[in-house]
């Protein structure tokens, strides 16, 4: 069995409009020691999936349901539908997350001592001295000069990339199983992008956690991730691992992303290609697959684009651990 | 900080002797005769009026009066001479010939009726709005949340005669818990009962008009804080409900409450003229309104001074505290 696994998980906001569908019956699985990517731009439930794993949407305002199982040392745990209070227990030990913005992600009040320590003490029921050598040795371990006089700055006083450590080092305080980073570098500028995505993997190395990583950028993923799920209009459209989904995506939104990376060897000059379109309502789903009105490769479908707007797609395994979601059948784009 | 203190502190002395010289320029301005207002309204002596007028120094040039006005303030000053020498300690604003009183002391026996008044009913507002306003913001859209709009509503809407009146008609005249107002202060320390029972009413009149801005302020404050990224950090760490509200919401929802408490504070020590005048306390408000309605120019110069020196005192208090709270601020200064 894996570390995690979910299983059609359903995640639904009932609205004046009608009810949104954020996450559509998801399943994958994460294995301790490894990095799963989930991609997809803004909407298509990425984001969401995992505050559902964190237990941190509104019970009120969402829907739950399917299942997400966590092996801990000594016993399994279902997250979905856990109590509040089991939860919070979870949350920060078991599971850290790590925010996009760092600037507005640390108390601008506290000291970032007062914040890791806080963290710390949550989970722990030990001397505050010994929870502030523990946030000493995080901010080392993270790569913050001068930790023990650092402790007593302000987020302020830290620039974008150092903030972002400083939630890493947060997250990390209680050694989670698995971390959930939410576009970690996405505000950051593309040189503290890298350091920062360096340091996850020297971290995941060194303390064996699984790493769930959200972003939108296939480039972050490229050095940063051992699998990818991307994701459509609250889908998994494919699921492959890193080289083999660069190499050969099966699914024409991975294809579409993938020549949307702008790329140094591909000459100057060239405009950068782009999706048309929008992706579509998630209040209102079309029957068949969400991404056919945007699909080029309609017309090459069996059955023609009929097919493909009539019926949706399953995801289909087509090599060992390549999955994807598309009438084409594995067709090479 | 020092610096800051230093530099502050100076701008504020040189604010205040530009409003005391542009409030000075009553005397000049208005189409009224000093010395012909200090003999009465039906006095019509020519004698009496220019022997006022040199007594009172109307007769020198503006300049000249202010000067010796600033030297009064600081060394006291005395008014005529012989037998009928009026001597003003500093210090000194003046003599009021409708009250025959150095205006110092008219304002020193209003003073402490104000400040009852304002003390008291702060205190009063700020529990009432910041308790509500939490609530409301706590259980936003449930009953709760309802019923204080319902307060929100009526207190906003309510001017503070009108509840003054009310509160007069029914809790003094119908029910006769309280006794009349009698238009006499009993200062705390001689009778602190009886100063309650004088106090109590215009204390809930004034209170219930602020308190009602002041719960609509704080549950916004409160809800927008709560959608902030830090406390998505906060309960990501697996934070009880109490704590981040508590700590991480309290304190980032409340701080631009010190300013605007501040400034009401402020205004209120000007004088609630409304108030003072329903329940016929004798404090700065009616001292102030009754100077208008005789055009006691002495009386109207020295409140004006004060009211304003009270503004600027208050917002320095106010930035100094915000300092202490928020530690961009102590950066930046």
């Amino acid at each position: 069995m894996s570390f995690l696994e979910v299983s059609d998980l359903r995640v639904e906001f009932p609205t004046s409009d009608g009810l949104v569908k954020a996450v559509d019956g998801v399943t994958f699985t994460v294995e301790r020691g490894e990095t799963l990517a989930i991609v997809g731009e803004s909407g298509s439930g990425k984001t969401v999936t995992n505050l559902a794993l964190m237990g941190l949407l509104s019970k009120r305002g969402s829907r739950l349901s399917g299942s997400a199982i966590m092996k801990g040392e000594t016993s399994t745990l279902e997250l979905i539908d856990l109590a509040d209070d089991q939860m919070r227990k979870i949350r920060g030990k078991n599971i850290a997350m790590i925010f996009q913005d760092p600037m507005s992600s640390l108390h601008p009040y506290y000291t970032i001592g007062d914040q890791i320590i806080e963290a710390h003490q949550a989970h722990n029921e030990v001397d505050i001295e010994v929870s502030t050598a523990r946030a000493i040795e995080l901010l080392e371990m993270v790569g913050i000069p001068d930790a023990s006089n650092r402790l007593k700055a302000f987020p302020h006083q830290f620039s974008g990339g150092m903030r972002q450590r400083v939630m890493i080092a947060m997250a990390l305080v209680n050694s989670p199983d698995l971390l959930i980073a939410d576009e970690p570098t996405t505000a950051l500028d593309v040189t503290v992008q890298a350091q920062i995505l360096k340091l996850l993997r020297e971290l995941q190395s060194e303390l064996k956690m699984a790493i769930i990583l959200i972003t939108h950028d296939l480039g972050v993923v490229a050095g940063a991730a051992d699998r990818v799920n991307v994701m459509y209009a609250g889908k998994i459209v494919e699921s492959a691992r890193v080289r083999e989904l660069y190499a050969n995506p099966l699914m024409p939104y991975t294809h579409g992303l993938l020549a949307s990376i702008p790329r140094m060897d591909r000459g100057h000059g060239k405009r950068l290609s782009a999706i048309a379109g929008q992706p579509p309502s998630l209040i209102a789903l079309p029957a068949g697959c969400a991404f056919a009105p945007r699909c080029t490769f309609t017309e090459r479908v069996a059955g023609g684009s009929d097919r493909c707007k009539s019926s949706m797609p399953a995801l289909t395994e087509h090599t060992p651990g390549h999955f994807a979601r598309c009438h084409l059948e594995g067709a090479k784009l | 900080m020092i610096n800051y203190l230093a530099r502050r502190i100076a701008i504020s002395i040189a604010i205040l002797f530009a409003v005391s010289f542009a409030v000075y320029l009553i005397f000049a301005i208005l189409p009224f005769d000093p010395a012909a207002l200090t003999c009465g309204k039906s006095c019509n002596d020519p004698g009496i009026i220019e022997a006022n007028r040199k007594r009172l120094g109307y007769d020198l040039p503006i300049w000249t009066q202010y000067l010796i006005f600033l030297k009064g303030l600081f060394l006291g000053r005395t008014f005529g001479e012989g037998a009928a020498t009026i001597f003003c300690p500093a210090p000194s604003f003046g003599y009021s010939f409708q009250e025959h009183a150095c205006v110092t002391n008219s304002i020193l026996e209003a003073l402490p009726v104000t400040l009852s008044l304002a003390i008291g009913a702060l205190v009063l507002w700020l529990t009432l709005g910041v308790g509500l306003g939490i609530v409301a913001a706590r259980y936003r859209g449930r009953a709760a949340d309802t019923g204080s709009t319902i307060f929100v509503l009526i207190g906003t809407s309510l001017p503070t005669f009108l509840t003054g009146l009310l509160l007069l008609v029914f809790v003094v005249v119908k029910w006769r818990i309280l006794p009349y107002p009698s238009g006499n202060y009993t200062p705390l320390f001689e009778s602190p009962l009886e100063w309650l029972n004088t106090m109590i009413l215009p204390w809930i009149t004034l209170a219930f008009a602020y308190a009602a801005l002041y719960t609509r302020f704080v549950r916004n404050a409160v809800i927008e804080t709560l959608s902030e990224d830090f406390i998505r950090t906060a309960r990501a760490k697996g934070l009880s409900e109490r704590v981040v509200l508590r700590k991480h919401t309290l304190r980032a929802a409340l701080a631009p409450l010190t300013t605007m408490a501040g400034l009401d504070f402020a205004g209120l020590l000007g004088g609630a003229i409304l108030t003072e005048a329903v329940f016929n306390l004798p404090g700065l408000g009616r001292l102030s309104l009754g100077a208008v309605i005789d055009f006691d120019l002495p009386i109207i110069v020295a409140t004006t001074i004060l009211a304003a020196t009270i503004v600027i005192v208050m917002n320095l208090v106010v930035d100094i505290l915000y300092a202490f709270i928020d530690p961009r601020v102590r950066v930046a200064a």
